[in-house]
Order: C-alpha cells, then sequence, then structure tokens
C-alpha cells in the first residue's frame, strides 16, 4: 500500500519521497503476527514456502504480550493478516473482540479435540502445547547448597531465597500461564497464598519467559521458571541445565493460528492456515515441541523431559481467558510494588 | 526547495526593501515547516493527552485514570523512584564532569584532546550499553563484582551508574563552556588582592560558572529521570516513570494509563526545561565583550591531580565498552571464555537480525540529510524571515518543546495520532518515514538551536545587499548563507546521524517487521535474556557512529579550510 502510495506519484515532493525503500513486487504477502521462538522463524517460513513459493510471510515477531498489545491496539485498523504462534488465551480474548476471522481449515478433523476453538467454525487452531518448566543451573545450585527442587511448593522453601527469577505474567505468555496454572491447582486462596510465599524467593521477575532460563543457564540466577523448550534448547547449546518438570503438574497453553477478521488476503491467509494443521507442520512443531495439534505423530524431543504430557493440568482457557484482565491486575497489585523506595 | 523556481524576483515594487514575491515564497516556507511541527508534536501530543481522559471503548471518564493511577502504590512509587535517580545522578554526574571540565580548562596537564574526546564516548552508544556492560562487572558472574560489597547491581545503584556514563558528556560540554567563558581580569584582580586558591575558586571560579553548572544540572536531571534503556536493563525490579509506560503499553496493553503516566513523565522533564530556558538566557547576560580570556598557569601538583583524575574517568569510560566488547566476544560467558564470532549470529535471535543493523543506517542517513534540512531551513525562516510574526513566535516555541517531551512520550503519542483510521496520514503508520519524522522531532531542538546560533552569527546586511540587487532569497540562502554555515550544518547532520543510531525510546512504539531498528534490537535481545548478542549489536552501533563521528572531523576540518577563513579575516 505505502509502496504503491509513493511509487506511482513519483512527483511528491522529496520530504515525503523517502519511504519508498522497500519495494517489492513479487507474490502475495502476509503479514504474520507471532510470538514464536526467533530462532524457529527461518525454519517456519522455509518450510511452508516449500509447498507455496508464492506466498510471502513478514513476521512480527515479539513476547505474547506484546504481541498481544499490538494486536489489540490495531483493533480498529488492523495490520496483520494471520496470526501464527501466538497463546490461545490470548486468541480467545481477540475472539470475544471479535478481531478473528473464523475458519475450518483442511485438515481440522485430524487434530486433538484440544488443539481447536470449541466453536464451529473454530476462530483457532491449535499448533503445539508449550509448557511450564523450572530451569535449575547445577553448577550454581551445588555452589549455593541448593537442593534440586521437585515441586513448585519446593521452590517456596527458604533455602531458595532470591535464587528464583520468573517472567512478569503482565508481558510475558509463559508468566501468565504459570500463574493461572497455580490458580487453577491450588484454588484461587491457596494459588496466592503460594505465590505470596513464592514472591519471598524471587529474585527479580523478567519482562519475557525465556529470559528466566537464558539467565539460569548464565549462572545468573540459579533457578529460573520459565518453559520446556527454552531449557531444552539452552541445554542443548551447552549450559549446566536441569530441566525440571514440577510433580503438582505444569501450567500449559498452545501456541495457536488465527486468521485477523478484515485481512483482505484472506485466500493466502487460508492457504497458511490449512499449512499450519497439516501433518508436515506437525511435525516440524515436534522439532522443539514434545507435546504438538497431531499427537501420535509426536516423537521425543532431546533435552526435553519425558514426563511432560501427563504433568500437563487440566487446562481452562476459556476460564483463563476471561479472568485474565481480573488476574493481572491482582498480581500486579500484589508483587509489582517490589521497587518500594529504599531508606 | 525546488519548488521556489517558479518564482521569479524580479517583479514588485523597485523601492520595497524586498519583493512581495519573495515574502509571499518565504511566508509559504515558513508556513509548510511551522504546519510539519504542528503535524509531528503539536497533534499528537494532543491526542495523547486526551486519550489520558479516556477508557479503553475511547469514552470520556475525565480524571478516573488519574485518580486510578494515584491509587496503585506500584505506580506512585515510580514517582519517588524517578526523581530519586533523577536527583541522585544529577549530583554525581554534575560533580564529575565540573571536575573533568576544570581538568580540561583550567590545568596545563597533557592529553587534554584525547581526555575530552573519551569523555565524548558515551554520546555514540545506546544508554542500554553501560546497563549491559554493568552485569558482566557487577552482576552475578560478574567479573569484578567483589567491588559491590554485597550489594544488588540490579536496581538503584546500577541505574545511577548507567545514567552517570550516559550523562556524563551532555554536562561536561555545557560546564566546559561556562568555564571557558571566564574573565581573566577578574583572576589578576583577585590575586593581586592576595586571596587565596581555594578563596578564589568560591569567590570567583563558582559564581562565574553557576548558570552552567545550573544548566547542566536541569539537563542531566531531565536525561537521567526520561531514559529508558538504563533502568530497563540494569533496574530489576526498581520500577521507574519510564519503564512504567514501556510496561502499560507493552506489557498489559493498556495504553490510557500508558498516556497517563506519560503526562506524569511530562511534568520533570517541563520543569527542568522551563527552568534552563530562563538560566540560559542569563548566561549570555554573563558574556562582557571586553572579557580576556584565561589561561591556566602551570602548576605541578595541580595538573598531575587533574591528571590522575582524567585518567580514572577515562579508564571508566573505556573500560565500559572494552567490558561490551569482551561480552560480545565470549561463547558462553561464564563458563566457556573461549572467544569467537557466534554472539554475531543476529538472524538467529529476536530483535530482527542483520537487517535491523542495516534499517539503522538507513534510517540515520535519511534523518541526517531530511532533518537537517528541515531544521536548518525553518531556522532560517525564523531568523531571517519577514513578516507573520505571530507565526514565526509560535515556530519558535514548537521548535523548543521536544527537548521537554521524552522519547517514548512522543513514540505513544505517535501510535495514538498516526494509527487511528481516521487521520489521512495513517499510511505513514509502520514504515521508515514515521521513524524519520519521530527521530527528527525528538531532536529538534538541539539541532534547531544549533542552526539559529550559526545564523545569529551572520549579519543580517547580506541579506539586505542582496535584497537591493533584486536577488532573491533562496539564492542568497544557497550562495552565502549555506557555504557560511557549513560546519554548522555538518554538526547538525551528524547529531542527528548518531542520535537516530542509538535511540531506543522515540522509536521502540513504532518500529514495523520491516523497519526494525538495531538499538532496539539490543532492547529485544537483552530482554529475551541473549545478553551477549545485546552488547555485539550495542557495539556495532558504537562502531558505526565512532567512524561517521571520525569521518565529519576530517570533512570538516577539509572544509573549514575552504570557507571558514573568512572568520580568521575578521577576527584579526
Amino acid at each position: 500500500m505505502k509502496n504503491s502510495f509513493f511509487g506511482v506519484r513519483s512527483g511528491l515532493a522529496a520530504a515525503l519521497a523517502f519511504g519508498l525503500s522497500h519495494a517489492t513486487f513479487a507474490a502475495t504477502e502476509l503479514t504474520v503476527y507471532t510470538a514464536v521462538e526467533a530462532e524457529d522463524l527461518k525454519k517456519y517460513a522455509a518450510r511452508f514456502n516449500e509447498d507455496h513459493p508464492d506466498i510471502k510471510i513478514n513476521w512480527v515477531r515479539d513476547s505474547t504480550g506484546i504481541v498481544t498489545a499490538k494486536l489489540l491496539a490495531e483493533k480498529e485498523n488492523p495490520r496483520a493478516d494471520v496470526i501464527w504462534g501466538l497463546a490461545a488465551t490470548s486468541l480467545l480474548l481477540m475472539k470475544g473482540e471479535g478481531m478473528l476471522h473464523a475458519y475450518a481449515p483442511n485438515g481440522l478433523d485430524g487434530l486433538d479435540s484440544k488443539f481447536r476453538d470449541k466453536s464451529n467454525p473454530p476462530s483457532w487452531t491449535g499448533m503445539d502445547a508449550w509448557v511450564a518448566a523450572v530451569c535449575v543451573n547445577t553448577v550454581e545450585s551445588d555452589k549455593h547448597n541448593l537442593p534440586m527442587p521437585a515441586s513448585w511448593k519446593d521452590l517456596t522453601k527458604p533455602v531458595y531465597k532470591g535464587h528464583v527469577a520468573m517472567p512478569n505474567p503482565n508481558s510475558s505468555g509463559t508468566g501468565f500461564l504459570d500463574v493461572s496454572s497455580w490458580l487453577q491447582m491450588f484454588g484461587e486462596e491457596g494459588g496466592w497464598a503460594f505465590m505470596d510465599q513464592l514472591h519471598q524467593n524471587i529474585d527479580h521477575y523478567t519482562h519475557s519467559g525465556s529470559k528466566p532460563c537464558k539467565q539460569a543457564a548464565r549462572g545468573e540466577v540459579a533457578i529460573g521458571v520459565s518453559f520446556a523448550f527454552r531449557g531444552a534448547k539452552s541445554k542443548a547449546a551447552g549450559a549446566p541445565l536441569e530441566v525440571i518438570i514440577p510433580s503438582e503438574g505444569i501450567g500449559w497453553d498452545m501456541e495457536a493460528t488465527a486468521i485477523v477478521a478484515g485481512t483482505k488476503k484472506l485466500d493466502a491467509a487460508k492457504t497458511l492456515v490449512d499449512w499450519s494443521v497439516s501433518e508436515k507442520a506437525n511435525k516440524m512443531y515436534n522439532e522443539g515441541y514434545a507435546v504438538i495439534g497431531i499427537q501420535r505423530l509426536a516423537k521425543p524431543v532431546e533435552h526435553f523431559p519425558e514426563n511432560i504430557p501427563q504433568a500437563m493440568i487440566d487446562n481452562d482457557f476459556e476460564w483463563a481467558a476471561q479472568n485474565r484482565k481480573r488476574i493481572l491486575a491482582e498480581w500486579q497489585k500484589r508483587y509489582d510494588s517490589k521497587s518500594e523506595p529504599k531508606s | 526547495m525546488a519548488g521556489a523556481s517558479y518564482l521569479s524576483g524580479t517583479r514588485g515594487s523597485p523601492l520595497r526593501r524586498k519583493s512581495s514575491s519573495d515574502d509571499r515564497a518565504m511566508r509559504l516556507f515558513i508556513l509548510v515547516i511551522a504546519i510539519y511541527l504542528v503535524i509531528a508534536l503539536a497533534f499528537p501530543l494532543y491526542v495523547m493527552f486526551s486519550k489520558s481522559l479516556e477508557n479503553s471503548q475511547g469514552g470520556f471518564v475525565g480524571l478516573q485514570n488519574y485518580l486510578e493511577y494515584f491509587n496503585t502504590p506500584s505506580l506512585v512509587y515510580s514517582i519517588q523512584n524517578s526523581l530519586f535517580i533523577g536527583f541522585v545522578t544529577t549530583c554525581i554526574t554534575v560533580t564529575i564532569a565540573f571536575v573533568l571540565a576544570y581538568a580540561l580548562t583550567r590545568s596545563r596537564m597533557p592529553g587534554k584532546p584525547v581526555f575530552k574526546t573519551i569523555a565524548m564516548i558515551p554520546i555514540l552508544v545506546p544508554s542500554l550499553l553501560p546497563g549491559i556492560a554493568l552485569i558482566y562487572l557487577f552482576g552475578r558472574q560478574g567479573l569484578i563484582n567483589e567491588l559491590l560489597f554485597g550489594h544488588e547491581i540490579y536496581g538503584p545503584i546500577g541505574i545511577v551508574i548507567a545514567e552517570v556514563f550516559f550523562t556524563l558528556p551532555h554536562a561536561l560540554i555545557i560546564i566546559i563552556t561556562a568555564l571557558s567563558i571566564a574573565d581573566a581580569r577578574l583572576y589578576e584582580a583577585a590575586t593581586a588582592l592576595r586571596a587565596s586558591r581555594p578563596r578564589i575558586f568560591f569567590t570567583v571560579t563558582l559564581p562565574g560558572v553557576r548558570y552552567g553548572l545550573i544548566s547542566a544540572a536541569f539537563v542531566v536531571f531531565t536525561l537521567s529521570v526520561t531514559d529508558f534503556g538504563a533502568p530497563k536493563v540494569i533496574g530489576g525490579d526498581f520500577n521507574v516513570l519510564a519503564t512504567d509506560i514501556y510496561k502499560q503499553v507493552i506489557g498489559q496493553q493498556n495504553f490510557e494509563m500508558g498516556a497517563v503516566v506519560s503526562m506524569v513523565l511530562l511534568l520533570p522533564a517541563g520543569l527542568a526545561f522551563v527552568v534552563d530556558r530562563i538560566v540560559q538566557k542569563k548566561q549570555v547576560a554573563l558574556l562582557s565583550a571586553r572579557a580576556v580570556p584565561l589561561e591556566p598557569l602551570p602548576n605541578k601538583r595541580f595538573d598531575s591531580l587533574m591528571l590522575v583524575y582524567s585518567i580514572i574517568i577515562s579508564i571508566f569510560i573505556l573500560g565500559i565498552l572494552g567490558v561490551c566488547q569482551f561480552a560480545a566476544l565470549v561463547k558462553f560467558f561464564p563458563y566457556n571464555l573461549s572467544l569467537g564470532f557466534s554472539n554475531y549470529q543476529f538472524d538467529l535471535m529476536d530483535g530482527g537480525g542483520w537487517d535491523s543493523y542495516f534499517n539503522s543506517i538507513e534510517m540515520a542517513s535519511y534523518t541526517a540529510v531530511f532533518g537537517t534540512i528541515i531544521v536548518f531551513a525553518g531556522a532560517y525562516l525564523v531568523e531571517k524571515g519577514q513578516g507573520l510574526g505571530p507565526i514565526r513566535g509560535a515556530f519558535q516555541f514548537l521548535a523548543m518543546l521536544p527537548m521537554a517531551i521524552p522519547g517514548l512520550v512522543l513514540g505513544l503519542a505517535y501510535i495514538f495520532f498516526f494509527n487511528s483510521p481516521s487521520n489521512p496520514l495513517n499510511f505513514l503508520y509502520h514504515t521508515m518515514t514515521i521513524l524519520v519524522i519521530s527521530t527528527i522531532t525528538h531532536f529538534y531542538t538541539v539541532s534547531h538551536l544549533t542552526a539559529t546560533t550559526a545564523l545569529k552569527q551572520m549579519d543580517s546586511q547580506f541579506e539586505s545587499v542582496a535584497a537591493s540587487l533584486k536577488q532573491p532569497f533562496y539564492r542568497t540562502f544557497l550562495r552565502v548563507t549555506v557555504p557560511v554555515c557549513t560546519p554548522a550544518i555538518l554538526d547538525i547532520s551528524i547529531y542527528l546521524f548518531v542520535n537516530a543510531m542509538t535511540t531506543v525510546s522515540a522509536v521502540v512504539f513504532l518500529y514495523s517487521p520491516h523497519t526494525t531498528l538495531a538499538s532496539v534490537a539490543v532492547l529485544n535481545m537483552d530482554d529475551a535474556g541473549d545478553i551477549a548478542p545485546a552488547a555485539a549489536m550495542g557495539m556495532m552501533i558504537f562502531y558505526t557512529a565512532a567512524g561517521v563521528k571520525i569521518l565529519h572531523y576530517l570533512l570538516s576540518r577539509g572544509i573549514e579550510s575552504r570557507t571558514q577563513a573568512w572568520r580568521v579575516a575578521v577576527a584579526n
């Protein structure tokens, strides 16, 4: 749009003309918003282009909270054509705002029933489950004589004081799935009581969900509450990490796909969503994630703890999406004021 | 400028000082640039203010958001935190900068140009970079974290150290200027009256630079209160206003509250701005035409003391950079200290990869070229133009305003203004153009002042003579004004280029998938925990900015020898 505007009227004042820079006249371009880890984006686009070379993907990637914020901010004037790889709770939020274009992709029937929106046709379809996990740096925990935690409740023991980092649920999708899972597992009161205790041990809250694990990998903290994918990747990169699945069960969210209502490129968008639920796509998700939309295809992932499917709680996404705002406000009220001026 | 060619300067009555078509053209131009500032500054700010009075559905709710804000303790603490950081940073930076400026102007120590150049380095890096270096120095795995004696670098200590690094050059420039205009006659008189050195210092030196010190203090205060990079990287859970805006907008999707915090942040910045303007005016008045420049006398003990001090400051600055470069090259700190370039694989990280680096260079180049044209033409029309008094007054005000607007606030205002579907300029959203506009506007004031100062040095007779020779104004402008002001024009373009490379706050809300930027990539990589690649990208920004700066130095020496010979002639 901007290119044709500038390109056609070449006589426009020079002061305006510097918008003309990325003129590409190739195939259909889709603007795709995503929270998929940055290192996977090129792979995802390349695999898709093997089958559909005529559709170019322009990624907009950020943390879950940021992508969600961007989409909501642009509600009146959407920039995205497709969302590929965003938390199902965020997509449910958007569905409630009427921002998604319901569509039943070819191959919908093959998906595990959990991995789709309940409405018909569904507003979104799932790709893979991204599950909470605890990254423990073995070098640092030895240094500080920390026992290996086995459960969430273990993390509230005084011995871990100042050694734990976790993501701020306001910006991080991982942070939110942790908090919402604790509230579901331990009940509303028990969940907040647990977090009150955990807060005593938290060294700091991070903006992104991968950061606590990467910090644990570097030894900047001993224990990072993060997600299994990140832990497995850092371990593969040579970090002295142990990836723990707490015994009470783990929160999880789905990475999911949806078409943004009002897109001018509906056909290309449908093509992408069709592909996103295909067997080929699912095998691709399986390279990083143990639990995928077509679970019968799933193979074990290296460095991934094996007991993940059993540990995943029966997550109520509708509840989480509906209560998201309230939970985040309560969390902020309780824990975001660690910044009280110190005397 | 090409649009003016249809206007002929030969028409009009010979009795008038200027031809009327000339006047009309000038008025047209000043109107165009004034409209630019209104669109790029006044409208967005107004829209943001009105957003702060709305709920998320767009309904008017009066002061409800403000009430909610002041009833949320965690948000209100940030006001105290920001003021605390600003106050402490100001005290430390102004003290350090004063002593260094004193060493550079009042001692005979060797190596002054070297020390001055090193002290200017922080201007060439994003404010995120000192934060990253501090993590490597004083973090849990820090190289010298014992020096903190168990204190935590994440939080106020880290923020203040990073802010001191970041603000030092700004304070130093102002204080050096203030110290340079001292009148040697006062010192002679004091010495003749047998005043002791300390007494001279407190009765002559300090009063002489008091306005410079106040001005430096307010600049540092504003910079450190509105800076976003340092608290983002090293602040831990110590929230400040700038990070609150980011969290509200990015993390919580609460744009209205972001607007409220922005309005709160405008207060200290605006206040500092007003005080600074008043003080700046007084500083000029101190200059007497008959003042004699002060030549410092050698004093072995004092000079070596100053030398040691300058070396310490230089080690601090170079150390921060060195640590970042080291961090960028180490494979897996702290467990594998072998060196390599694996952290430069930006394409595997958040932030947009190597594209963002080249986008930054592109964006900085556009900002330098178009920004210089807009700023210089605007300053020229305000200084030399005739008529349209009220519009020129308003223009002058608008040109000074960006100094008081934090970059994050401007960026948020741009989201509100440019992403509204009803705005005909909506097509600019998510383009390179909006990044350029935002950056030019954010750094407008200093550029404008530089241009104005240069123009004021030119005798207005040039214009009168040209008019009497019936030359159209643009010919005088292109043949006389621009060549004479070349050094200033170069200064402005370099200032804009460097700041466009390093700024995070003015662009962090506005980049798009096509226009990711290096400085934002540093932020995003750090956010994702990829701190070593963040350091690597930060150093890429430094090398680029430094390279351009060196180029500028060589270029301006060449140009000055060709075009500025008249200055020597005038001085003689």
